[in-house]
């Protein structure tokens, strides 16, 4: 067992980044100690990655954990371990807050800008590294606050709106998550006569009727599926991404997202099996609706943030059609989906932002032949688009092949129908770049000007990352197959393990 | 014919006694002075006075700790964890307030010592409040805090809304003290005593074949409490109060009051009404779904920040309730938690709001916080989390606040009721940070000056800022304090 020391660095390097950033600020060095920061935090995730070791005796697939409790009364301890599952997610925190900071740099009173991105990474990071659904939920919970200030003080000309929609959505949805964290508490402390605890390990082994499963996983999927967003609790996506500052809409997609997709894996799935039965073909089905709706409606949106909003929607719907199909290997698929999107979606954003910086416009009419003086910039969107789109080679490929062939084992009608998602996702890109990239270029577009060197760097890892996953995802399957293996082991122990 | 004189557990009064002897001091010696007597002075007595009372408290808690729970004076005053612990939060809360009341007293020129006299005489009051086993103690303390405060209210005799809203709190307040007498007497009627344990003995050992003059008189003492506590539909006063009472006096009421009141009624339904649960807890569920409801929903239309923060209060007692709903150890800790944490961080909001309001008292529309955070950061960033606290934002201490209370409402089997409190907390977050975010936005008018930030309103706004945060992050001692503040008498 390694050291839980890695994993509370994880979560103070960030704190100690926006502390010397706030207390910097009028040196105007805060930018360069908060990419410091996160800088050490990714170089500390990798290692981490590096050295996890799923096969430790007696403690599932998790490593560096630690537990101390901090009020008995309360049932609140801090209590961090790590298995495949967040390994991936881990990374990917690190890497987008790096990319954000690197790529999408804000300018206007830039230090409280830092300041709230690296208290939101060290949340998000808190959640990904609690084993105790309370912490989780803390954690959770308080990603909400720093996501708003950003949003509504860097967002577009409709930000207040967009946080403040944005903020009411998630935060009732997470009442149904708190209500129903409580309840299961309480069934677990009446069963087992001991004190009040959250300890994963410990919710886990509550006796739950079959009744009591269902309206569970409902109140904590609620949660969830607003985070993720999935469809019909979606309405509040496509107005916070397309206000967010791009910083900002690269944090709620490429991560908090996964939030919700996480959550709905290690808490809803992972604690309530015996809903599953019962709950399985709505989810399905609420998942295949977001892939249809969400390619649909991005077929029609004029904007090209709300475009990527949209197809965020419908690859959500592919992680939860993963997640709820009870195949291992759809399981596998969507843990990389998500880490994949993750790093897709930056480069999306990030172009975007670039795009923004130029014309000062998202709306795709108003861009035109952008190939012709920005030819690098049109490659590399070629490159994040083609992943997007599931282009063999590359990393978006694998993860919905593995998704659909999952389920298609399992249930295949619901994958037959969510095939068409990734027939609609290759019209709905394409289709886009040809306006914005091809054809001639008029008076505004012809003078845009192509990414710089520094840009071009920015990008590199996103690329890197998208090809070296296309080709040769290995390591990390390996390091996600163990505890996916125990996971579906624990919930599906009838079968269903194709 | 001997006059029996009760025993008398002088430790247990000497909070009591601490306090209203600094009230007399103070009247004394600025009587006897000849010069105006020095602010400067008044202050540091009922300082004093609260930190010996702080320091009487833990003398008390290990008192306790060896000797167990007491009652004292042929059994009017109890003595337990819990009475200990509410006299603590208490002088806390009247130390913080006094130094609010310090900075505005000097800036609205306000000379005499009357303030102090009058304020240790209301908190001393609501330390009765929660000292007491007798209705007619509770009576006693309920006046005198009241007493006190109808004059505090009409402090600032330059703005008629003051006079105004004393008046009001004065009329409504007569009300509900008649009602709480009225509801007294029928219990007394129906019971045969006014004891608090002597009723719960009452009405365990018989049952009652005609109940109705007790739950009318249960009834009334209820409906007493409610107005005290500001519960929908007895809330009308506070908005208006609130907003025309001076702020120091807005930040005492919002803290030193809800801990006597609630104290008291925490005594009352769980002590002395324990077996008539089952006909209370219905009644207490409509006014806490009444009360976090409306004080939420009304909340988001106002301009005016101290009636926002009145509905924002409504809509925390709302939330104090659900404990006293819940009817258990842990619903009494829960709400023991939840007024010892709301009670700093509502004075240091209310002390930020006293600063901003410059002289006159009158600078409290929402538009005068306009850019503050970025005029000021550290008052703007004090005022988000003390915000965010009340909000019940995690990592501050207020999100415990309310995990303890839906914790214990659960734990009673009211998952309905504590998902109505918990809507009502989403839709107040709506309010808490728009206006945490006007703080942030920026100002039409640049030339608004900086506002001048008194020493001792720091001290206050600081110690908020890091109950809020230190409790935030770490709450377990004050949750094993509130744990074990248990009254004496449970059934």
């Amino acid at each position: 067992m390694h050291s839980s020391w890695w994993l509370s660095a994880l979560l103070v390097v960030p704190l100690l980044g926006a502390a010397g950033a706030l207390l910097l600020r009028r040196t105007g060095r805060a930018y360069g100690v908060a990419l410091a920061s996160a800088g050490v935090e990714l170089a500390i995730a990798v290692a981490v990655a590096f050295l996890y070791n799923p096969h430790l005796k007696g403690t599932g697939t998790f490593d560096f954990a630690t537990r101390h409790v901090l009020s008995a009364p309360f049932g609140l301890a801090y209590d961090v371990s790590l298995d495949g599952i967040s390994l991936l997610m881990v990374v990917l925190t690190a890497l987008v807050v790096f990319v954000a900071l690197a790529g999408a740099r804000e300018r206007r009173r830039e230090a409280s800008f830092v300041t709230w991105l690296l208290l939101l990474t060290s949340a998000t990071m808190g959640s990904f590294l609690a084993h105790d659904l309370l912490e989780f939920f803390i954690f959770f919970e308080f990603t909400l606050v720093p996501c708003y200030f950003i949003i509504a003080q860097w967002g577009g000309p409709e930000r207040a709106r967009a946080a403040l929609k944005f903020f009411v959505y998630t935060f009732t949805g997470s009442a149904f998550l708190f209500a129903g964290l409580l309840y299961l508490g309480f069934e677990h402390q009446h069963q087992s006569g001991g004190a009040l605890t959250f300890a994963n390990d410990a919710l886990a082994s509550t006796t739950l009727t079959h009744s009591a499963s269902v309206w569970l996983f409902v109140a904590f999927a609620i949660a969830f599926a607003v985070k993720s967003p999935l469809w019909p609790l979606h309405t509040w996506s496509p107005l916070t991404y397309a206000e967010a500052p791009t910083a900002g809409s690269i944090e709620l997609s490429a991560l908090l997202a996964k939030l919700g997709t996480y959550g709905m894996i290690r808490f809803a799935v992972g604690l309530f099996p015996g809903a599953l039965a019962s709950v399985r073909p709505i989810m399905l089905t609420l998942a295949v609706i977001s892939i249809l709706y969400g390619s649909l409606v991005a077929c029609a949106t004029p904007d090209l943030k709300r475009l990527i909003a949209y197809s965020s929607l419908a690859q959500m719907g592919f992680i939860i059609l993963g997640v709820m199909s009870g195949s291992r290997i759809a399981l596998v698929g969507a843990l990389l989906l998500m880490f994949n999107h993750g790093v897709i979606t930056i480069g999306f954003f990030v172009i975007v932002g670039f795009l923004e910086q130029r014309r000062g416009t998202f709306t795709i009419r108003d861009l035109r032949g952008l190939q012709g003086p920005a030819p690098v910039m049109a490659a590399l969107f070629t490159v994040v688009m083609l992943a997007s789109i599931g282009l063999p080679g590359l990393s978006g490929f694998i993860s919905e092949y593995f998704i659909l062939i999952g389920t298609f084992a399992t249930h295949a009608w619901w994958a037959a129908v969510a095939t068409l998602g990734v027939a609609g996702s290759a019209a709905y890109l394409l289709w886009a770049y040809q306006r914005v990239f091809h054809g001639p270029s008029d008076e505004a577009n012809a003078h845009v000007h192509d990414v710089t060197n520094r840009e071009r760097w920015v990008l590199v890892p996103v690329v890197v990352l998208i090809v070296a996953l296309g080709v040769f995802p290995r390591p990390v399957i390996d390091r996600i197959t163990p505890s996916v293996t125990q996971l579906v082991a624990h919930v599906e122990p009838a079968g269903l393990t194709k | 014919m001997t006059l029996h004189v009760p025993s008398i557990h002088y430790l247990a009064l000497l909070p009591i006694f601490i306090f209203f002897g600094a009230a007399l001091v103070l009247m004394v010696a600025s009587a006897l002075s000849a010069k105006n007597f020095s602010p400067r002075l008044a202050t540091s007595t009922t300082v004093l006075a609260s930190v010996a009372v702080l320091v009487v408290t833990i003398a008390q808690w290990s008192y306790v700790a060896h000797h167990g729970a007491t009652t004292t004076i042929a059994h009017a005053l109890v003595f337990d964890d819990f009475s200990i612990l509410a006299t603590a939060v208490i002088a806390a809360s009247m130390l913080l307030s006094a130094l609010v009341a310090h900075d505005w007293a000097i800036r609205e020129r306000v000379v005499g010592v009357d303030y102090h006299v009058l304020a240790l005489a209301a908190s001393a009051g609501a330390m009765v409040m929660a000292q007491a086993n007798d209705l007619v103690v509770i009576f006693l303390g309920l006046e005198m805090l009241s007493l006190g405060l109808y004059v505090l209210v009409a402090f600032d005799r330059h703005r008629a809304a003051s006079s105004e809203a004393a008046l009001k709190y004065f009329l409504l307040g007569g009300f509900a003290s008649a009602i709480f007498v009225y509801g007294a007497a029928l219990v007394y009627g129906a019971t045969g005593s006014t004891n608090v344990s002597s009723i719960a003995y009452f009405l365990g050992q018989n049952i009652l074949l005609r109940p109705g003059l007790l739950y009318a008189g249960g009834a009334l003492l209820l409906i007493g409490f409610a107005f005290k506590v500001a519960a929908v539909p007895f809330h009308a006063w506070s908005p208006d109060v609130y907003q025309g009472a001076p702020t120091p006096v807005t930040g005492f009421m919002a803290s030193i009051v809800k801990v006597g009141a609630f104290a008291a009624l925490i005594r009352v339904l769980l002590s002395a009404l324990g077996t008539q649960m089952d006909t209370w807890r219905p009644i207490l569920w409509a006014l806490i779904a009444l009360t976090c409801l409306l004080g939420a929903v009304v909340a988001l239309v106002q301009r005016d920040l101290k009636r926002l923060l009145a509905y924002s209060s409504i809509n925390q007692a709302g939330f104090m309730l659900l404990g006293v709903w819940s009817a258990n150890v842990r619903g009494v800790a829960g709400t023991m938690f939840y007024v010892a944490t709301y009670a700093p961080v509502v004075i240091a909001t209310f002390a930020i709001v006293t600063v901003v309001g410059g002289v006159g008292d009158e600078h409290h529309s929402i538009e005068h916080y306009r850019g503050l955070a970025r005029r000021q950061p550290w008052l703007g960033a004090a005022l988000a989390v003390l915000l965010l606290s009340q909000l019940g934002a995690p990592l501050t201490v207020g999100f415990y606040a309310k995990y303890a209370v839906l914790v214990a409402a659960l734990d009673a089997g009211g998952g309905a009721l504590a998902l109505i409190a918990l809507l009502s907390a989403a839709i107040a977050a709506y309010f808490y940070l728009r206006f945490a975010l006007t703080l942030y936005e920026e100002s039409d008018h640049d030339d608004a000056s900086r506002v001048a930030v008194p020493r001792a309103s720091v001290v206050v706004i600081a110690v908020g800022v890091i109950v809020a945060v230190l409790f935030g992050l770490w709450p377990g001692p004050l949750a094993t304090w509130a744990q074990h503040a248990t009254l004496l008498f449970l059934p």
